[in-house]
């Protein structure tokens, strides 16, 4: 119970009032059709820079919870999911909201999500600790797989092909490599001036995150501003509430689904709203409502999509491999201010790390309070004009990414990773692996190069790297994640061709 | 051949490049020490890039729409615009007046609105003030960050 003791430093005005801004803006942005939660999360990294660490995680975690949860406005009012994890949400939201129940499907949406949000939360703190203790048994060697299994975990489960996932993981580990060599100062990979510092966490995040979506909004042109938004009539509190208990079992089915499905890691709200929609389906007696306008499916998709945000912070804060996309740009979000995910991070910082989970159990309530008191003008932010979002994007990415070092070879990198990063996404690579390449390739590096130090001494590389226990639970956990992701591809693979024959 | 799949050999192709001058750098740079982590990621990035072409060459690599000639033409504008006001712009004439012309000209370009449509233009000229005083106020006032000022602002 040792997390009672740091709710304090939730309540401080500063960290309380970024925890409001937080919870607001990340509403905000999440409700805006192209802006997806990572990026989000992305772009505010610069303003962490200037902040505590506590604060700056603060509002980094309020953002993160309330853009996932934001994300149901435009599913149900526009059928434009806000995040991937609102795709399930706006099966039967819009339907509710075509049928004149746009803010009875907005209060569900959030209660659901609030529900499902503290419970993940409340996993996380207790989960955490334990995760962490064992942790403490790592050496070198597991560090380095760990890192490794990060790379490959995201890179094989997060890509719609595991050749490219894996591609996009070893390109983030060559980018993590440019600059000058930690033990014996070589330069490695330095083709320009610009690169001769490596490459920043922060400029690489927008870049990778903001740019590609700016562009996506270029590629629709100008005929895409004729967005038609549904109206949302008033809708009485205590009757969405209680329609929310009415409906205990598919809140039940989201719950437990997204929990589970967020503490795997590579995976993400996607999945965790899809998942339990489909359960939800299936354990349901009224079937055949659903896709029609069913408080039910709503329920089940919000409240998985919330569960996960706690749960896919679990193997972060412990073992340094994010649950999510986003999660992998909290990590980043960390390591800036000198914070290393692990037992280090409970020993040594437990200030940090509890308040920052405390606040994301007040977030869940205040994203809750405002989602449903923003509901009723829900609709006009969901219409925020395409190139308004677009043009502010770019700007922003400018002077957060130039803010972090003061130095426009981070702006030149920005722009440079984001241009080929949409290319690469056009083509199936993914941005998650590449983060996590550039994030993880420090930490594997410097595990790999103390760990083959010690080796030497002892039973050389070999031996120190396959061997004992955990090493080769390590490496089968690597080899399962591929190997999986392969079978996978082969089976959906076949499946596809007589769907696509068909068709 | 489709487009389609020609983009993706191109794109293999480049990737392919990629892995290639990362492991020949990585095995031909000295000192060696510095370059054994490196060599064991090139190892793997090169095999995964020769598998990645050669399932793009034989028609296998399928996933990732690619990219249509209309999304290209609709990106062109927008994409020289950014790259002349990160590269060029910015520096030369400061960052928030070459901010304030590339968000009027963003706006401009992707705005549905008639371009001899006077309210239009009111509505962009407020848009775009109002987002940059918003961006001065954090930046400058709040942050504290010192951006390079070019020939004016």
């Amino acid at each position: 119970m040792e997390f009672l003791s740091y709710f304090g430093g939730v309540f401080e005005p500063i960290s309380f009032l970024l925890l409001l801004g937080g919870t607001i803006g990340g509403l905000i942005l999440g409700a805006t059709p192209g802006l997806s939660p990572t990026m989000a999360v992305a772009l505010l990294i610069p303003f962490t820079f200037h902040l505590q660490p506590a604060q700056g995680l603060i509002l980094l975690g309020a953002a993160y919870t309330s853009t996932v949860a934001g994300g149901a406005v435009s599913a149900i009012l526009l059928k434009i999911p806000g995040a991937p994890a609102n795709i399930a949400t706006s099966l039967d939201g819009n339907a509710m909201a075509k049928k004149g129940e746009g803010a009875r499907a907005l209060h569900l949406s959030f209660l659901a999500s609030g529900v499902g949000g503290v419970i993940g939360v409340l996993l996380l703190i207790f989960l955490t600790p334990v995760l962490a203790q064992w942790a403490l048994a790592f050496s070198y060697s597991h560090l380095f797989w760990m890192a490794i299994l990060g790379v490959t975990v995201i890179g094989s489960l997060d890509s719609k092909s595991f050749v490219k996932g894996l591609l996009s993981g070893c390109i983030g580990l060559w980018l993590s490599m440019i600059g000058f060599d930690d033990n014996l100062g070589a330069q490695r990979f330095i083709f320009t001036d610009a690169l001769a510092g490596g490459i920043h966490i922060i400029p690489a995040l927008i870049g990778l995150f903001a740019i590609p979506q700016v562009m996506e909004m270029f590629a629709k042109g100008r005929a895409n501003a004729a967005i038609e938004a549904l109206e949302v009539p008033k809708q009485s509190f205590m009757d969405s509430l209680r329609e929310l208990t009415r409906n205990i079992r598919a809140l039940s089915i989201g719950t437990v689904f997204g929990s589970i499905i967020g503490i795997i890691p590579g995976v993400g709200g996607q999945i965790a709203g899809l998942v339990a929609y489909d359960q939800a389906r299936k354990f349901s007696p009224e079937k055949e409502k659903f896709g029609t306008g069913h408080p039910e499916g709503i329920i089940a998709a919000e409240s998985a999509n919330n569960a996960m945000v706690g749960p896919s912070l679990v193997p972060l804060l412990t073992l340094s491999i994010p649950g999510s996309p986003t999660a992998a740009v909290l990590l980043g979000g960390l390591i800036i201010h000198g914070i290393f995910p692990g037992s280090d991070l409970f020993d040594n910082h437990p200030q940090v790390a509890w308040t920052f989970i405390n606040s994301m159990l007040i977030g869940q309530i205040l994203m809750v309070i405002f989602g449903i008191y923003t509901a009723t003008w829900a609709a006009r932010i969901a219409r925020a004009p395409v190139p308004i979002m677009a043009a502010a994007v770019m700007v922003l990415a400018l002077f957060g990414s130039y803010s972090v070092q003061q130095s426009m070879g981070d702006v030149y990198i920005m722009l440079s990773l984001g241009v080929g990063m949409f290319f690469l996404e056009k083509f199936g690579f993914s941005a998650a692996p590449l983060v996590l390449g550039l994030i993880l390739g420090p930490i594997a590096e410097s595990n790999f190069t103390t760990g083959s130090l010690i080796a030497q001494a002892q039973d050389g590389p070999l031996l120190y790297f396959m061997t004992g226990p955990l090493n080769m639970f390590l490496i089968f956990l690597v080899i399962a994640s591929v190997a999986y992701s392969f079978w996978s591809n082969m089976v959906l693979g076949k499946k596809s061709v007589p769907a696509e024959a068909q068709s | 051949m489709t487009a389609s799949r020609l983009q993706h050999i191109i794109s293999s192709g480049i990737v392919l490049l990629v892995a290639t001058i990362v492991t020949w750098i990585s095995f031909t740079q000295e000192p060696a020490d510095a370059f054994l982590f490196p060599r064991l990621i090139a190892i793997f990035f090169i095999a995964l890039a020769v598998w990645n072409f050669i399932r793009a060459i034989s028609g296998l690599a399928k996933v990732g729409e690619g990219l249509d000639m209309k999304s290209f033409t609709n990106i062109v504008p927008g994409l020289l615009v950014m790259g002349v006001y990160v590269f060029f712009a910015a520096k030369t004439l400061g960052f928030y007046l070459a901010s304030t012309i590339a968000f009027l000209l963003i706006f401009t370009i992707y705005d549905p609105a008639r371009l001899d449509d006077v309210k239009a233009w009111v509505k962009r000229a407020i848009v775009t003030f109002v987002f940059m005083s918003v961006i001065y106020g954090l930046f400058a006032l709040l942050l504290k960050v010192q951006t390079p000022r070019g020939i004016w602002f």
